[in-house]
């Protein structure tokens, strides 16, 4: 079936063997690519009604014969197109990630129907929450175009094949909303938050020129087949070549085609106005436009950046001169045939707009963008938390987001929801709109709301909270360095490079080992330990292509130190701790891929004092207003400060939730105007026993990358155990992260010679608690001599029997595995690969093993789980996390009570 | 192309002008404009003779994609006045598409306009109901011109269209919908889960008033040797071909306007088990003594929801009409048996003493949901029951 069209069907059924289909989605990636990895399209473009309504059949058929009675289920189906002989090939009976960017894409609440359905309502019962007067038994009609694009992040795994296949790669995801298929797939192209200009450059080639090439699928093959056309191909050598439909292979030629009339142009001046107008309607930004400007030859491409920046912002003068501005619509699940109450939108370049901004003031808090390694749902629970803090306080909350996957996107979380890229041309737009506007909160999102700070404050655009220069002390290192020099707070020494001449002669100055990373990342993307002068080399070429024109940072590493992570709020007066998180990783792994543990169970209280202090100077000192994160190192008795983030970080959920303070709703609030003290937060919460947070890695996915931790953020997501002991709390978080500790069996233990002191404590307590040990030879012997019984077992390289094949037989339960340095030894990656493999729990740090260990000593000792809710611990100051402003938001509540019942006209 | 203005929507709101790109037949049409919801089945609109008179708006805005192919077409020709699309597709991709759509819409005389805001003409319908408008390609009439044509038009209310689309002369109807496409059950219970044809067992007479070609393959498929008549046919023909059944079809314009069919309706009750869908069914209402009125802008398009009263099961239909029974003047007799859920209309009914059913909506899909299927059963079943009872009367 390679090379067949795949199509999905949104569906759902009741009690009544009522059945909806929610939406039609069609692949433009054909079929062998996992449908989580191809960019979709709703609604299906490239079939006719019979063809459809046979989908639609089979997919009922479907769903009564696997016997799904209530619910959503997700039907795929393989379309040959050259005879149209149709085929089903997947279905899920249950709401999926598909149901996800349905319900966005159409407005229509999959999870939550299917959530009343489950409990006995019928599809009839249910109201429409958009239109009020209809009912949920209908299939929403959609009048525009949305088109999801995956985001992937093969470069923080090397040695991947960036080949898309059946196993799913990607790690999130943008939607956009268009009234065409092109204005979508750009507008969702921008949504993407690239580190690059989302259209084909000359600094960022994929395409090596030959058609062949266009046939395997890849994360960018898109771009390849852009340049293809651009060089000149036609859409139907393009299609035959890609086996992609020709239909989105006409669409993505058009978008060429207007690229050369544009580009036949040198100034925004000249452009003619019906061609500026064709060009936005097609969904190009002002500076994409700028660029055609500046290129003159799009197959050539050779526009100077900054000229193509200028240009692009004389375009967005121009249009805005010519009255060419956006025009916003409603997602209303009808086509327009019934009146919408829901403001969902989306921008278009249409005649007229709906839903005008309302006299109320407005408050709009920018999303995070695609969910990616560093960057992801931790900071949707802040945004979320920010909407509903600024609706009780009587502030119109608008939420400007493009993720699907989100609770952000939710057309009731917010007062009204944008879908619209996270641009300073959408979002500045969006602004003008929407005035009475008190501000705009762009510390909740993560990295891409702040990188939108600059253009926005240059349009004099009100920023709420902690001041936009602050942002740029906390992240200009040479600011920094200064404001801590002045505070009498430790750091690591440092410097910034922008060559890598410049990197070298730092990095000596500062001393080997060095932490090297570019500014302005988040998630420690294209970060590493480097212990020579060979390595920097190596890694800081990497590092100045990861971010082009910015500089490099330059750390002295802390070996061997204990981190810690604090989360703040602040109000420019008085700075109050949320939570402070011991690390359970050693520096050098990072901050996000760490375990941690609040309350930190091994540091001195004069070291957390201190932590205190310096916080609260860090804090006044910037002129924090919202929430802050700080974190420090402890080595040789003396605590440093890493880093400063003068924003929501990943951990204010868990900090949240381990505490029942509400840190981002109160942050949220203090932005706006209240104070601590009214707030009623005046003082670090307790906490009740220990709250274990692990990281959840996803190398299971990517097979054959080694599993080793490091200052490169590689985890995909994260779990919290709680525990009156620090051991039940960890095993927890093992548990719940896919990790079973096991309480007998043998270990296998090979650590490097810096370890191996350490590690024979480990060993001892392994033996003590029953467990056989197995060792490489070097780390066997050193066991051995110890008096500890241990069994040696061949490395790889020694020959069979060895160490992966006892993994390979199950022998093994659990393995302590420490890599050494940053290149990792070929002998250890392969029994991380099989542990990998295997499922075998593996531990690559010491500190993590002797959590572990002392997880498996608390399991040993206990009989089942102490099992407790949340809301249920004793003396949480915040129950339900309700304060300050009580004023209900009236939507929600009314619905709270009154879950759906339509009111029945017959 | 040429750039050329379109009168859109007058009346309460005003005029409107709207400018696009011009594609398909070149012309000057007024129509009655209406919008359809439907996101795919185009061609199958552009077919259906109900939309004789009217200017179709479609709020699905990529239109054209899979082009045209000769087996989708619901009758021998187009009889709208013009068709507004937001984005015409110049390439086609389908296996079975032989044209493009300009090209076919240029062949069948139709005007048809893209690259306008479709959603704001669809708003302004949903506001001010449906209006009169007039599509041009001709740049030399002024806008004045153009807004002076559309107010001249009398409009459709009172206006016979049936006679503009039906059929001359009667004929016999052979095609079942093919294997390939047969519709597929889902219910463990219904009568017809195979995809073989059933053999011809009944007699139907089709009045034509618009069919579409589905329904008269609908028929087929359960069952039908199906005759179809014009529609100026008196009952004393059709029951001199001795039906087992009639069936009265959809068709264009003001259900008032056609009394003939009302009067031969009248005179065919209780004597053959009767179905009517669509026009065929306000024509039923008004045979029992009912009256139809005009919706506000109508239902047009496949994702409706009809609720079954006897069963409280929901079937997502196909909708096109612009006039509905009013349930209040039927006579008790007539027994409602389905609703639109979204605004409460009467879209069915049955006598509960003679053999009559009607569906204002589409049980034959074409475009649209396969949902409304078993009606085509009931009305089998009707004509079996009907002919075993007149057996035993006659014994």
């Amino acid at each position: 079936m390679l090379g067949w069209k795949e199509f999905e069907l949104e569906v759902m059924r009741d009690r009544h063997d009522n059945f909806v289909v929610i939406c039609p989605i069609e692949n433009v990636d054909p079929m062998g690519v996992h449908t989580g990895d191809s960019i979709t399209v709703a609604p299906a473009m490239t079939l006719t009604d019979r063809e459809y309504q046979r989908l639609r059949d089979m997919a009922r058929a479907v769903m009564h014969a696997v016997g799904v009675e209530t619910g959503g289920s997700n039907v795929q189906f393989a379309v040959n197109p050259a005879d149209g002989r149709t085929l089903v090939i997947e279905m899920n009976p249950r709401v999926s990630r598909s149901s996800a960017l349905a319900s966005k894409a159409t407005g229509f609440p999959i999870a939550k129907i299917a959530a009343l359905l489950a409990v006995g309502y019928t599809l009839d019962e249910i109201r429409n929450d958009i239109t009020r007067t209809t009912v949920a038994a209908f299939e929403p009609s959609i009048d525009y175009v949305v088109t999801k694009i995956p985001r992937w992040a093969f470069e923080k795994f090397p040695g991947v094949d960036p080949t898309l296949g059946p196993q799913m790669k990607s790690v999130g995801e943008v939607m956009a909303i268009g009234r065409t298929f092109k204005e979508s797939l750009l507008k969702g192209l921008q949504s993407l938050d690239l580190s690059r200009p989302y259209y084909p450059t000359p600094d960022h080639r994929v395409w090596d020129g030959r058609l062949e090439s266009l046939r395997v699928p890849k994360a960018e093959r898109l771009w390849a087949m852009w340049e293809a056309l651009r060089a000149g191909h036609t859409p139907d050598e393009v299609a035959q070549a890609s086996t992609v439909d020709p239909w989105f292979c006409v669409q993505l030629a058009e978008i060429v085609a207007l690229e050369r009339e544009v580009a036949a142009y040198s100034s925004a001046d000249d452009l003619p106005p019906a061609l500026l107008r064709a060009a936005k309607r097609a969904g190009m930004s002002d500076e994409h436009v700028g660029w055609l400007l500046a290129t003159g030859d799009v197959a050539q491409g050779d526009g100077p950046a900054d000229l193509a920046a200028a240009l692009g912002r004389a375009v967005a003068a121009r249009r805005r001169h010519l009255h060419i501005d956006p025009t916003y619509h409603v997602v209303d699940t009808c086509a327009a045939e019934f009146e919408s109450y829901t403001p969902y939108l989306y921008s278009s370049y249409e005649q007229e707009s709906e839903a005008p901004p309302t006299e109320r003031e407005k408050v709009i808090i920018l999303g995070g963008g695609p969910n990616r390694i560093g960057q992801g749902i931790e900071f949707d629970y802040c945004c979320v938390h920010a909407a509903w803090a600024m609706r009780d306080a009587g502030y119109e909350a608008i939420m400007v987001n493009c993720n699907p996957e989100t609770v952000s996107t939710d057309y009731d979380t917010s007062d009204r929801l944008y879908f619209e890229p996270l641009t300073p041309e959408h979002v500045g737009q969006i602004c003008e709109r929407e005035q009475p506007l008190k501000g705009v909160i762009v510390q909740f999102g993560g990295q891409t709301p702040l990188n939108l700070v600059k253009p926005l404050v240059e349009a004099g655009i009100p920023i709420l909270g902690t001041p936009a220069d602050a942002i740029d002390v906390a992240e200009d290192r040479g600011r920094f360095g200064q404001l801590m020099s002045r505070l009498e707070v430790p750091n690591p020494a440092w410097g910034v490079a922008h060559s890598p001449e410049e990197a070298r002669r730092v990095a000596a100055e500062v001393g080997y080992p060095v932490v090297v990373r570019p500014s302005y990342v988040l998630g420690g993307r294209a970060m590493a330990i480097v212990y020579n002068e060979e390595e920097l080399a190596r890694y800081v070429t990497v590092a100045f292509e990861a971010a082009p024109g910015q500089s490099v940072l330059i750390d002295q590493y802390l070996e061997d130190a204990y981190e810690v992570d604090v989360d703040a709020v602040a109000d420019g007066h008085r700075v109050v701790i949320g939570g402070v998180m011991q690390h359970i990783e050693e520096a050098g792994v990072h901050s996000g891929d760490s375990a941690c543990v609040l309350p930190p169970y091994k540091i001195s209280l004069f070291h957390l004092s201190q932590i205190r202090d310096y916080t609260e100077r860090i804090g006044l000192a910037l002129g924090v207003r919202g929430l802050m994160n700080v974190q420090y190192a402890i080595k040789d008795d003396v605590v440093y400060v890493l880093e400063v983030n003068p924003r929501a970080s990943r951990t204010v959920p868990y900090v949240s939730k381990a505490t029942g303070v509400p840190l981002a709703r109160l942050a949220a609030l203090v932005m706006v105007g209240f104070t601590l003290d009214e707030l009623g937060l005046t003082h670090e919460p307790d906490v009740d026993g220990f709250y274990v947070k692990e990281a959840v890695l996803p190398f299971r996915k990517f097979l054959g990358v080694d599993a080793v931790l490091g200052p490169e953020m590689r985890s995909t997501g994260e779990v919290m155990g709680h525990g009156q002991r620090f051991g039940e709390a960890f095993a927890k978080a093992q548990l719940a992260a896919g990790d079973r500790l096991p309480l007998e069996g043998t270990v296998f233990i090979s650590v490097n010679d810096f370890d191996k002191s350490a590690a024979l404590k480990l060993a001892r307590d392994l033996h003590r608690l029953g467990f056989r040990l197995v060792a490489t030879r070097g780390t066997a012997a050193f066991i051995a001599r110890a008096g500890v019984p241990v069994e040696p077992v061949n490395k790889v390289s020694e020959g069979s029997p060895h160490v992966v094949d006892l993994i390979r037989q199950g022998e093994i339960h659990l393995i302590l595995n420490t890599p050494y340095g940053p290149v990792a030894h070929s002998d250890g990656a392969a029994i991380r690969t099989a542990a990998i493999r295997y499922g075998v729990p593996l531990l690559t740090t010491l500190s993590a093993a002797q959590a572990a260990i002392n997880g498996i000593r608390t399991l040993r000792h206990q009989t089942g789980w102490h099992v407790q809710a949340l809301q249920a611990r004793p003396g949480s100051r915040f129950q339900g996390g309700h304060v300050g402003p009580q004023k209900r938001r009236t939507t929600r509540s009314a619905k709270e009570e009154d879950p759906c019942p339509a009111t029945n006209s017959l | 192309m040429a750039t050329r203005g379109t009168q859109g929507p007058s009346g309460p709101g005003g005029r409107r002008i709207w400018h696009g790109r011009a594609f398909g037949a070149l012309g000057t049409r007024p129509g009655e404009v209406v919008f359809n919801t439907s996101m795919t089945g185009y061609q199958e609109i552009l077919t259906d003779p109900s939309y004789a008179g009217q200017i179709v708006v479609m709020t699905a805005t990529q239109i054209g994609n899979t082009g045209t192919n000769p087996e989708d077409n619901e009758a021998r020709r187009a009889f709208l006045s013009g068709f507004v699309v937001r984005a015409l597709s110049t390439r086609i991709s389908n296996w079975r598409a032989t044209l493009d759509l300009h090209t076919w819409l240029a062949h069948h005389g139709v005007v048809g306009i893209s690259e306008v805001d479709t959603r704001a003409i669809t708003r302004r319908l949903r506001t001010h109901g449906s209006l009169k408008g007039i599509i041009s390609t001709d740049e030399h009439l002024s806008d004045e011109e153009l807004v002076a044509r559309a107010q001249a038009w009398p409009g459709l209310d009172g206006v016979d269209l049936v006679q503009t689309v039906t059929c001359e002369e009667s004929y016999h109807w052979p095609e079942p919908t093919s294997p390939e496409w047969e519709f597929r059950q889902w219910q463990p219970t219904h009568p017809h889960r195979t995809r073989e044809p059933l053999p011809l067992q009944f007699h139907v007479v089709a009045y034509d008033f618009g069919i579409k070609h589905n329904i008269l393959r609908r028929l087929v498929s359960h069952g039908c040797r199906v005759t179809v008549v014009p529609a100026h046919t008196t009952a004393d023909e059709v029951l001199a071909l001795a039906p087992d059944g009639v069936l009265l079809s959809n068709g264009p314009g003001d259900p008032a306007a056609i009394p003939y069919a009302v009067e031969a309706t009248r005179r065919l009750l209780g004597r053959v088990p009767i179905f009517g869908i669509c026009l065929g069914h306000q024509i039923l209402g008004q045979a029992f003594g009912g009256r139809t009125y005009r919706l506000k802008f109508g239902h047009h398009g496949g994702n409706q929801p009809v609720k079954h009263l006897p069963t409280g099961r929901v079937e997502i239909s196909a909708h096109n009409h612009n006039f509905a029974v009013d349930p209040d003047t039927l006579p008790p007799d007539v027994e409602v048996t389905h609703v639109n859920l979204n605004d409460g209309c009467c879209e069915g009914f049955r006598h509960r003493h003679l053999p009559a059913i009607s569906v204002q909506y589409h049980p034959e899909a074409g475009p649209g949901p396969h949902d409304a299927d078993p009606l085509f059963a009931e009305f089998i079943e009707m004509m079996r029951t009907f002919a075993r009872d007149a057996k035993s009367h006659g014994e």
